[in-house]
């Protein structure tokens, strides 16, 4: 049936290929060495191939035929081709055609200035895209306030109901395990050196300060920022913010305002109460493990931690719920047709906002340092 | 003509789901280089005859068996199947990289040829299926039809969900792509232009059977109560006029 594939070449005046056997993809490897090995011998240029010997082809083969025949840049006039059966003239004739254009050219391009290049333009289109929805929702928020009777307010309160209240109990449980956690590692290590009454001053900065609206605001972000981006990107996907759009509505006032406003008043609502059970888990804590009673937990934590702390945690949250907002919503607008494209949306959305968060705590954490809170 | 060489043999396949028979005792026979055309009612069971001889569904009974020339097949799905995550030219790579190692220079060489064999551009095969107008994808899913020129290919409803302009454009296509590299094609369609315009026979399946075979008149003139209705119910009746 199908013999292997061979290629020689006649040294007469008139240079002269002759490919033998099956030139198939089954036998690429071979006939890729065949064409390579054969390469310096055609210097000169060739004239004719015979293909009377050709037992099999197909589109590999024919292609790499046709490329001996086209010859390198040095080749001026094409090789003949000759000894076609009825069977393959078609197929060599549709090949004879094909990747004529001469390629595009090639941009020079310098990996290192290629990967600043896109991560430059990537932050710039990243931050447009951030400032682009936070000037939409600003101007939603001046329109509504000047013509009250437009905001949506049973929608904002049941999306209150979606990522306040129902977030609760996960909320409360995360924070109470988080503050039991950080005092019994804080008893443990504090007690080598006889500081474990500190263990409450730690406890209960950390919460007030860093740690409860910043684990509330990573939990809201994966919760209520992810439903935002999915609930939004499906809307795009089924064309129902067109809709809105073409019915003379706003979609960032009907869908999107009511959503981060229910968000800034949710989170520091979940931020208070996600701090004092992570309170309460610490106190448990301090109490069951450590051995000091509630009455001198509370003493010592009412000296330890002024109302400053307090303030710092709760003045960090609307922030966080703003950015978790706009980017759940800017990221639900960016959904295109498909499904693949709501899936990498709403992890975009999840990973930006978490990412957000941080960097905002951290320029909180200077600025209140430098004000001296 | 004396000695046809047969490229797809079905002999008395049964093919059921549960309790219902979809195929029963179908027999036909498709020849090598002709272009097979099969139309039935929707639901009647062409798209199970199809799948059953790529393989895709299991039969209960009956022989079919595909021409030995390399048992190459290639499909072209109905919604192109192409993989989402690939581009245009990584979709038509992709069964040459899976069959053989090829060096990347010729992949690439090999793919932009299919590429512009179905009538697409170099710079087509950089974009992804999503970014493909409905022509472009099933052309795409036609050069990977092709990606390791196979003897027969089987089409599912080539032209559904084209306008007439490119359905019209994508049958002249295969038709010129089946001249010139001689290949079996069998093909479920809707579309009465194809059938006019592309088919060498028709076979038409109607109750698990093949009711009427032959070249598109002779298939015309079948006594066939359902075969009567498709082709001369009011809309087969306005290409008619028109033709």
């Amino acid at each position: 049936m199908s013999s292997a594939p061979d290629l020689t070449m006649d040294d007469g005046a008139v240079g002269s290929l002759h490919p033998r056997g099956a030139w198939t993809v089954a036998n690429v490897e071979i006939l890729e060495r065949l064409c390579a090995g054969i390469q310096p011998r055609l210097a000169h240029g060739i004239r004719k191939i015979d293909l009377s010997g050709i037992t099999a082809l197909d589109t590999v083969g024919a292609w790499l035929i046709e490329k001996l025949a086209r010859g390198g840049p040095a080749q001026t006039t094409e090789a003949e081709i000759t000894g076609l059966s009825a069977s393959y003239s078609g197929l060599i004739g549709e090949v004879r055609k094909l990747n004529r254009r001469p390629p595009a050219p090639a941009r020079r391009t310098n990996a290192l200035a290629d990967l600043l290049e896109r991560v430059g333009r990537g932050v710039i289109a990243e931050s447009m895209v951030f400032l682009d929805m936070l000037g939409s929702v600003g101007i939603a928020l001046f329109r509504t306030l000047r013509h009250p009777r437009s905001f949506r307010f049973t929608s904002t309160v049941y999306q209150l109901g979606q990522v306040g209240w129902r977030a609760i109990p996960i909320m409360a449980l995360i924070t109470f395990l988080i503050g039991a956690i950080i005092a019994q590692q804080g008893i443990f290590h504090f007690r080598k050196f006889g500081a474990d009454s500190y263990v409450v001053d730690m406890v209960g900065i950390l919460v007030l300060r860093e740690l409860g609206v910043l684990i509330v605001a990573i939990m809201v972000a994966g919760r209520s920022g992810s439903a935002y981006t999915a609930e939004i990107g499906s809307m795009k996907m089924r064309e129902e913010i067109d809709a809105l759009t073409t019915m003379g509505l706003d979609p960032v006032e009907v869908l999107i305002l009511p959503r981060v406003l229910a968000l800034v008043i949710a989170l520091p609502i979940l931020t208070f109460l996600g701090s004092m059970a992570a309170l309460y888990g610490g106190g448990l804590v301090t109490w069951l493990y450590g051995g000091m009673g509630p009455a001198i937990f509370i003493a010592r934590l009412h000296e330890a931690v002024s109302i400053n702390s307090f303030e710092v945690g709760m003045i960090k949250a609307p922030f966080m719920a703003l950015v978790i907002g706009l980017i759940a919503a800017s990221e639900g607008l960016r959904v295109k047709g498909s499904a693949e494209s709501l899936g990498q949306q709403t992890t975009s959305s999840v990973v930006k906002s978490i990412f957000l968060v941080i960097v905002l705590d951290g320029l909180f954490a200077v600025f209140f340092a430098s004000i001296g809170m | 003509m004396a000695e046809e060489r047969i490229a797809i043999h079905v002999q008395d396949l049964i093919v059921g789901f549960g309790r219902k028979i979809v195929l029963d005792h179908l027999s036909l026979d498709v020849r090598q280089g002709e272009i097979l055309g099969l139309v039935g009612a929707s639901g009647g069971g062409k798209s199970v005859l199809m799948r059953t001889i790529i393989g895709l569904l299991p039969k209960r009974g009956g022989i079919i068996e595909l021409a030995e020339n390399g048992g190459k097949s290639g499909v072209l799905f109905q919604q192109g199947a192409l993989f989402s995550a690939l581009n245009a030219r990584q979709n038509v790579q992709f069964p040459l990289r899976e069959a053989a190692h090829l060096s990347p220079s010729l992949l690439d060489e090999i793919a932009n040829a299919k590429l512009e064999m179905v009538g697409l551009t170099v710079d087509d095969g950089n974009k992804f299926p999503s970014e493909l107008s409905g022509g472009m994808v099933k052309r795409v899913a036609l050069a990977r039809a092709l990606a390791l020129d196979p003897a027969l290919l089987f089409l599912d409803e080539p032209t559904s969900g084209l306008d007439p302009i490119a359905a019209g454009e994508f049958d002249s296509l295969i038709k010129t792509l089946q001249r010139t590299l001689g290949f079996t094609v069998f093909m479920v369609t809707h579309d009465l232009n194809t059938l006019y315009a592309v088919c060498d026979r028709v076979a038409a399946l109607a109750d698990g059977k093949i009711a009427a075979l032959g070249p598109l008149k002779s298939v015309l003139e079948s006594d066939h109560p359902w075969v009567r209705a498709y082709f001369h119910g009011a809309r087969a009746q306005m290409l008619h006029l028109n033709a």
